[in-house]
């Protein structure tokens, strides 16, 4: 039994070539990724933050 | 030497364990302000994607390579394995660039920030050897361009990345455990000295307070700013790269200087 794929791979892997750089196009994708959500991770406010963190115990 | 540590090993360990670990520091119940950052919330993430990692590992580990590529259990188990994976290295990636433009290893915790970055680099190789315990053409084709690659750089000796036998044994157990190991060890040294405080709070402590400075204690953080050009003060303070200051109006840290 077989199952059709969301992506067809039945053919050689896309690449970004430039120079000196290669790289697949699903890592290219992977990495730019990465490099977006952790500048949304440093720029984007913290719920709540201001707030005291202290617990019951202690308050 | 107390009495327990004179009485049995067992004593000693409980003594060291608590003087280095006391229960308030292995499960507080306050964190400074500036513990409020996305970074974290990228390690957690980290430490939840191994967990799904062995979880789902082990149950490939019990069914075996027929089960996982003909049923569709088994597929299900194989994808999750795999996506928890490539998880775990996205969330881990920043996490630990978030640690190195915070300079997390300031304030003696270099051996927090050592145990961080080995984690990754041994969660390679232990990647590397599932992607070769496939046991399809997938596997074969890795495996060869990898041997190749080991060959190259003069350690190919060591391993033989085309024996499943080997490789499944690093995939399933020792990798794994050095895995596991580290990130306990980071964890803990992450409760024993504290998060590492933003720029511009680490370089005003007081003397009176240095001490104090490595155990995350809010307290440590409220010295007067040192003047410009005096030794220990930031030269460069850098808030856009420092989540801490992002939530340095936190009622327990003071103003910003």
């Amino acid at each position: 039994m077989s199952t059709a794929a969301i992506f067809n791979l039945n053919h050689p892997a896309h690449a970004v070539q430039w120079h000196f750089f290669f790289m697949s196009v699903s890592n290219v994708i992977v990495l730019g990724l990465m490099l977006i959500v952790f500048a949304v991770a440093i720029l984007a406010p913290f719920p709540g933050h201001g707030r005291p963190r202290h617990g019951g115990a202690k308050s | 030497m107390s009495d327990a540590e004179r009485g049995s090993w067992t004593g000693a360990v409980r003594e060291r364990a608590l003087a280095a670990l006391p229960p308030e520091k292995l499960l507080p119940d306050t964190q400074p302000a500036y513990m409020s950052s996305w970074i974290y919330v990228f390690g957690v993430l980290s430490l939840v994607s191994l967990v799904l990692i062995i979880a789902s590992g082990v149950i490939l580990s019990l069914q075996g390579p027929d089960w996982w590529h003909t049923s569709g259990i088994g597929h299900f188990f194989n994808s999750f394995h795999l996506w928890s994976v490539e998880l775990f290295f996205f969330f881990m990636v920043i996490h630990l660039w978030g640690k190195y433009w915070m300079a997390a290893w300031r304030g003696g915790r270099s051996r927090t920030w050592m145990t961080g970055a080995v984690a990754f680099l041994v969660a390679i190789p232990c990647a590397l050897t599932g992607y070769v315990s496939q046991q399809n053409f997938d596997s074969q084709w890795i495996s060869t361009q990898a041997k190749d690659a080991l060959n190259a750089a003069g350690i190919g000796s060591f391993w033989n990345l085309m024996n499943f036998g080997q490789m499944y044994t690093y995939h399933v157990l020792l990798l794994p455990l050095a895995v596991v190991a580290l990130v306990a060890a980071h964890v803990l040294l992450v409760r024993k000295h504290g998060i590492v405080p933003p720029f511009h709070r680490s370089q005003t402590v007081s003397p009176a307070h240095a001490g104090a400075a490595t155990n995350g204690s809010p307290a440590a953080h409220n010295g007067a700013p040192l003047p410009a050009g005096v030794p220990g003060a930031d030269p460069m303070p850098s808030p856009a790269l420092d989540p801490g200051i992002v939530v340095a109006a936190g009622p327990d840290t003071g103003p910003v200087p």
